[in-house]
C-alpha cells in the first residue's frame, strides 16, 4: 500500500516594530542581556499592557498579502503555563478571535503553480530566550514580549521539498511587505510541523505528530525526510501511530519523542482582561491596504511578461528587489530590455559585490545603462569594448558617449583598415588558413580573434568575419 | 459539576501548587460549590447573545510604536533570587 503525507506548519515570525508588542522597551537583536526590559515585560505585577499600533498594522497587511479576511473584531487571550522563559506565566495570545483568517500562499513548486490554504495569522508575544549551563539555566529576557505573528497552514503540504518551498515563499512574501526581515540567523522565523501519513486515497488525516521549535527551513526539510518514512514504516509493519510531540535531534538526524497525547499542555485558554477587544475601522483598514506591495511571484511573472526576461533573470531581481527597482528604471520603454538585464545582473553586480558600492553611491546615471546597450545594439562599439566603458563609467560617472570618443573605442566598420588587418593575420599564421581550406571551420574563429586583437578589439567582428571568408575562399 | 467531581489535584498541578490532602479536600469542596453556584447562570436563554469577553465598551487602545528606555539591568535583576552575567538564573530547563 502506498502512503501519501500531510503536513500543516505553524510558521513564528518576529514583526518588524521599533518596539516590542505590549511595552516600549526596543525590539532590537544583539542588546546585552536584560538591557531593553520594564516591569511589563518582565511580567511584575500591577503593570498594565497596551497594544503597539503598528504590530496590529502589519497583521492586518499580512491578512492582505495572504489573501485572509480581516476579522472584523479580534481579541486576546491568556495562554497559561509554566516555563521559565515566559516571565507572566502566561502568554498573551488570539484564542478564538483571530485578526486574520482563511487565505492562501501561492508559490511554485516543480514548475507548477502551488497553494497552501492558511487558517489563520495570529499576533501574539515572544518569550525570553535561554541559555543553559552546567547546573542552572539563564534568562535573558530583552526578547519577552517582542511582537510575534503566528501563521498557521492547512495540511495542504505533500513533502519535504513542498514544506521547505513554501516556507521560502511565505518569507518571501513577508520580507517583501516589510512584515518582518526574517532573518534566520537572528531567530526571527521559527516553525512547529505537523505531520501524519494516511494509506494514498483515504480521506481522513493520521495521527497528527508535532515536531517543534524547529529554527531553519532546511531544518524543517531535514527533519520531515526523516519522519514521513518513519510513520510510513510503523504503518507498514502494522504498527499504530498516536497524537504526540517530537523534537527533532539535529545532531543525529532523527526526531524523538517529547511527551505523548496524555502529557499534553492544558492551557486554560481565557480572555486577556488588561486588553480590549481591536475593532477596525474602514479607514484604518484602508491605510494599512496601502501598503500592499506587489507579491513575488506576480512580480517575477510581470517581469518575464513585460520585459521579456528569462526566469533565472526575472528571479534575480525578485530576491534583490532593490535592484528590480533598478533595472524598472532603466528598462521602462527601453528598446532592449534583456541586454539591460544583462547588464545590471552580470556586470554591475559583480561590479558592486567587488567595490563594495550600494546602489545609491553609483557614481553613472542609471540612464548610461541603457545608452550602452544602445551603443552596442547600433555596432557603434563592440560588446567587448563595451565592457571596458562599462568598467570606465561605474569608476569615473563619465558617460559612455564620452569615454569612446576620449579613448577612441568606436568600432571600426571601415572595411580598409580592417582589410589591411585581416591581410597582416592572413600573412602571419599560414597554417590555420591552411587548416580553414582544408575545411576546419574552427580555424576561422582563432584568425578571425588575431584581427581582433590586432585592432584593439574595436574590429567588427561581423565585418571581418566577412572579409575573411571572402579573401580566404576568394 | 458536582460536589466532589471537582479535581482540585490536577488544576493544582497546572497552577503548580503544592496541596496537602487535607487542602484538597477542603478546597476542592469549595471550588466545587462555587462552580454549582456559577451553574445557575445556565439558566438564562442566552441564545444570539455574544459572549463577552469585557463588559466594558470600550475598543482600539493602542499606542504609537515609539521605543523608550528600560530599565537598567541591575535594576531588572534586582528582585532575581539569582543572577550571574546579567541573566537570571533558573534551575536548569531542558524539555
Amino acid at each position: 500500500m502506498d502512503y501519501e503525507a500531510a503536513i500543516g506548519l505553524e510558521t513564528h515570525v518576529q514583526l518588524r516594530t521599533k518596539s516590542k508588542m505590549w511595552c516600549s522597551c526596543a525590539n532590537a537583536f544583539g542588546a546585552p542581556p536584560n538591557t531593553q526590559v520594564c516591569p511589563v515585560c518582565l511580567g511584575l505585577p500591577g503593570v498594565l499592557p497596551v497594544a503597539n499600533e503598528e504590530a496590529l498594522r502589519l497583521t492586518a497587511l499580512t491578512g492582505f498579502l495572504l489573501q485572509c479576511a480581516v476579522a472584523p473584531l479580534a481579541k486576546f487571550d491568556r495562554k497559561n503555563y509554566f516555563y521559565p522563559d515566559m516571565p507572566k506565566n502566561y502568554q498573551i495570545t488570539q484564542y478564538d478571535k483571530p485578526s486574520t483568517l482563511q487565505g492562501q500562499v501561492e508559490f511554485e513548486f516543480e514548475q507548477k503553480l502551488a497553494r497552501v490554504r492558511i487558517t489563520r495569522a495570529h499576533l501574539e508575544e515572544d518569550v525570553g530566550k535561554s541559555f543553559h549551563f552546567d547546573r542552572h539555566s539563564g534568562v535573558d529576557f530583552n526578547r519577552a514580549g517582542v511582537p510575534l505573528m503566528e501563521i498557521v497552514s492547512e495540511p495542504d503540504i505533500a513533502s519535504a521539498e513542498m514544506a521547505y518551498s513554501y516556507l521560502n515563499a511565505l518569507k518571501d512574501i513577508l520580507t517583501y511587505g516589510g512584515v518582518s526581515d526574517c532573518d534566520m540567523e537572528k531567530g526571527m522565523v521559527r516553525c512547529d510541523v505537523n505531520v501524519s501519513v494516511r494509506p494514498q486515497g483515504q480521506k481522513e488525516l493520521g495521527a497528527k505528530i508535532e515536531i517543534k521549535n524547529m529554527n531553519s527551513f532546511s531544518g524543517v526539510r531535514r527533519a520531515l525526510e526523516y519522519e514521513i518514512p518513519r510513520q510510513i514504516a510503523v504503518l507498514k509493519s502494522g504498527g499504530k501511530l498516536t497524537q504526540e510531540t517530537r523534537r527533532w535531534n539535529d545532531d543525529a538526524g532523527i526526531t524523538e519523542t517529547m511527551r505523548t497525547k496524555e502529557e499534553a499542555h492544558d492551557y486554560r485558554y481565557f480572555p486577556e482582561p488588561d486588553l480590549m477587544p481591536f475593532v477596525p475601522s474602514e479607514a484604518w483598514l484602508d491605510e494599512v491596504r496601502q501598503r500592499v506591495v506587489e507579491l513575488p511571484l506576480a512580480r517575477k511573472s510581470r517581469f518575464m511578461k513585460d520585459y521579456h526576461l528569462p526566469a533565472t533573470d526575472a528571479e534575480a531581481f525578485v530576491n534583490d528587489p532593490d535592484l528590480g527597482n533598478f533595472f524598472e528604471g532603466i528598462a521602462r520603454g527601453a528598446k532592449n530590455p534583456k541586454a539591460i538585464a544583462n547588464w545590471v545582473i552580470n556586470n554591475l553586480r559583480a561590479k558592486m559585490s567587488e567595490t563594495q558600492t550600494a546602489l545609491s553611491h553609483l557614481k553613472f546615471l542609471p540612464s548610461a545603462i541603457a545608452d550602452l546597450t544602445q551603443l552596442v545594439d547600433s555596432g557603434k562599439i563592440s560588446t567587448k569594448i563595451a565592457q571596458e566603458v562599462f568598467a570606465e563609467m561605474f569608476a569615473t560617472g563619465e558617460s559612455p558617449a564620452a569615454i569612446i570618443e576620449r579613448k577612441g573605442l568606436a568600432q571600426v566598420s571601415d572595411t580598409g583598415a580592417i582589410e589591411s588587418f585581416c591581410n597582416e593575420v592572413i600573412l602571419a599564421n599560414p597554417k590555420s588558413v591552411a587548416d580553414f581550406q582544408a575545411g576546419k571551420e574552427a580555424a576561422l574563429n582563432f584568425l578571425k580573434g588575431q584581427v581582433m586583437k590586432l585592432s584593439k578589439g574595436r574590429a567588427n567582428p561581423n565585418v571581418v568575419g566577412e572579409l575573411l571568408v571572402r579573401k580566404l575562399k576568394g | 459539576m458536582h460536589s466532589g467531581s471537582f479535581d482540585a489535584q490536577y488544576v493544582a498541578h497546572l497552577a503548580r501548587i503544592a496541596l496537602s490532602e487535607e487542602e484538597q479536600r477542603k478546597l476542592g469542596d469549595q471550588l466545587a460549590q462555587i462552580l454549582n453556584y456559577v451553574e445557575k447562570l445556565k439558566e438564562l436563554d442566552v441564545t444570539g447573545v455574544e459572549p463577552t469577553a469585557h463588559p466594558v465598551p470600550l475598543a482600539n487602545v493602542a499606542r504609537a510604536d515609539e521605543p523608550r528606555a528600560s530599565l537598567p539591568a541591575a535594576e531588572a535583576l534586582r528582585n532575581a533570587p539569582a543572577q550571574a552575567n546579567d541573566l537570571f538564573l533558573v534551575p536548569k530547563i531542558v524539555e
